[in-house]
């Protein structure tokens, strides 16, 4: 059985200059609660990897105005200003990668791989400082797995085992998430006994988790 | 309607027309989206959104919003009856490996190579490039939907782009209000025009060169 915490207990490790992956897609299948909780701790130098930047004033976003993150691994920052202000002045690191090589670097940490090859950025600015192969007639570029201290995902149901089901295209960004970090946090919408979950709908294994906290914020305001 | 609007509508039936009936498209979300409204009759297209499903749907009427459904740009929409759900790596894994039949995307500028550039503008616009780099060189047909000019009126189909690669020839057709033109690797052919334009209305507005296809239509 995994650890039920509160959101405070679950982030209690989380300190300056922790590395943290958050799931979520423009904060859809976002861990809002457990954002906020790191939030209120007002650390410093965080490094977050996550799909984008989010708004300014919901979930991700704020981390990023209040000036915690050192360091942004993304693959989208446009609907957040703030972010793009603080890339230009330097007072935050931004990288960018491609959607694509970005899931695929964090499943290879999570799957054991030493890397990935892929096409995409191939001939563009992304093969910088990268080792190139050409392969049957195709250029690929290698790109190294990403893990981190923590990860913060969503769940929309999860038993105490810790098999969670994510719903819909929440799903994004949440299993290989879960896949690759030294301490996973799922924020679940419902927490049940096991064998309430129907095996047949885990959306992430239970392994990969250690330990639930309650969603409190699950808002999606449109 | 404004002639702005004409225009974007002029290119989404254009585009529309190109897909088989079936085919997996991912539509770039502004200008792209509109392909969507203009699928012939007797036709079905199933639509990609790279956030994670296959079958996107039409915006669901206000208050009955799914928070779990939402499009890579983060608005509320729906599933169609057929449609299945997927992670990030499943979604990429479709684009990537080759299992995505179109892709219909925006673009700053492009080129007699089919290299596109419609990520950034240094200095400028740096938005990150989101799902489009793996997008272009994945989808097995990648066609740009773009004005013709860009709004100082200066071409933006050009010998060889100037900003930052989004990926290198990988276009396969660039439709505009102006021409349908279709990357070949003998460089680009002008297979269609506007029924409002001439040739060479269209040579004056592009840079690259452009070959007339021997058979010239309208549309």
């Amino acid at each position: 059985m995994k650890q039920i915490k509160t959101a405070a207990q679950a982030v209690e490790a989380v300190k300056d200059g922790s590395s943290i992956m958050i799931g979520g897609f423009m904060v859809c299948g976002h861990p809002f609660t457990l954002v906020d909780e790191v939030l209120k701790k007002g650390l410093k130098d965080l490094t977050l990897i996550t799909n984008d930047a989010g708004f300014p004033e919901k979930g991700i976003g704020k981390l990023i105005v209040s000036g915690q993150t050192k360091c942004l691994i993304v693959s989208h920052i446009g609907l957040n200003p703030v972010a793009g202000q603080k890339m230009h002045s330097g007072e935050m690191e931004v990288q960018l990668v491609p959607q694509g090589t970005l899931a695929e670097r964090i499943r290879a940490k999570g799957a054991g791989l030493g890397g990935i090859l892929t096409p995409t950025g191939a001939g563009t600015e992304v093969e910088k400082g990268k080792q190139k192969f050409n392969l049957n007639g195709k250029d690929y570029i290698l790109e190294n797995p990403i893990g981190a201290d923590f990860a913060f995902i969503k769940a929309t149901i999860a038993d105490k085992n810790g098999n969670c089901f994510v719903a819909k295209s929440a799903k994004n960004f949440n299993l290989v998430m879960a896949m690759a970090a030294d301490c996973v946090i799922a924020e679940a919408e419902k927490i049940v006994e096991p064998g309430e979950l129907d095996p047949e709908l885990v959306t992430v294994p239970g392994v990969f988790v250690n330990a639930l906290v309650s969603a409190q914020i699950n808002d999606r305001s449109f | 309607m404004d002639e702005k609007e004409l225009k974007r509508i002029r290119i989404a039936k254009r585009i529309a027309q190109e897909f088989p009936d079936g085919a997996v498209v991912n539509l770039g979300i502004g200008m792209p989206t509109l392909v969507a409204d203009h699928i012939p009759p007797g036709k079905t297209i199933l639509l990609h959104s790279e956030n994670g499903f296959i079958g996107l749907g039409p915006r669901p009427e206000k208050g009955k919003e799914d928070k779990d459904i939402v499009n890579a740009g983060g608005a509320p929409v729906s599933i169609v009856k057929g449609g299945c759900f997927f992670d990030s790596a499943m979604s990429f894994s479709i684009i990537r490996g080759g299992h995505l039949d179109y892709t219909v995307l925006g673009a700053l500028e492009v080129d007699e190579e089919g290299n596109l550039a419609n990520y950034m503008i240094p200095g400028k616009m740096v938005p990150g490039m989101g799902g489009a780099m793996d997008l272009v060189a994945g989808a097995k047909n990648v066609v740009i939907s773009m004005e013709h000019v860009n709004k100082n009126g200066a071409p933006k189909i050009l010998k060889k782009c100037t900003l930052p690669l989004t990926a290198k020839g990988e276009v396969d057709l660039i439709v505009t209000e102006l021409a349908f033109i279709r990357v070949t690797k003998k460089g680009l052919v002008l297979e269609e025009i506007a029924e409002d334009t001439t040739v060479e209305e269209v040579l004056k507005n592009t840079e690259a060169k452009l070959t007339v296809a021997g058979n010239l239509r309208r549309f």
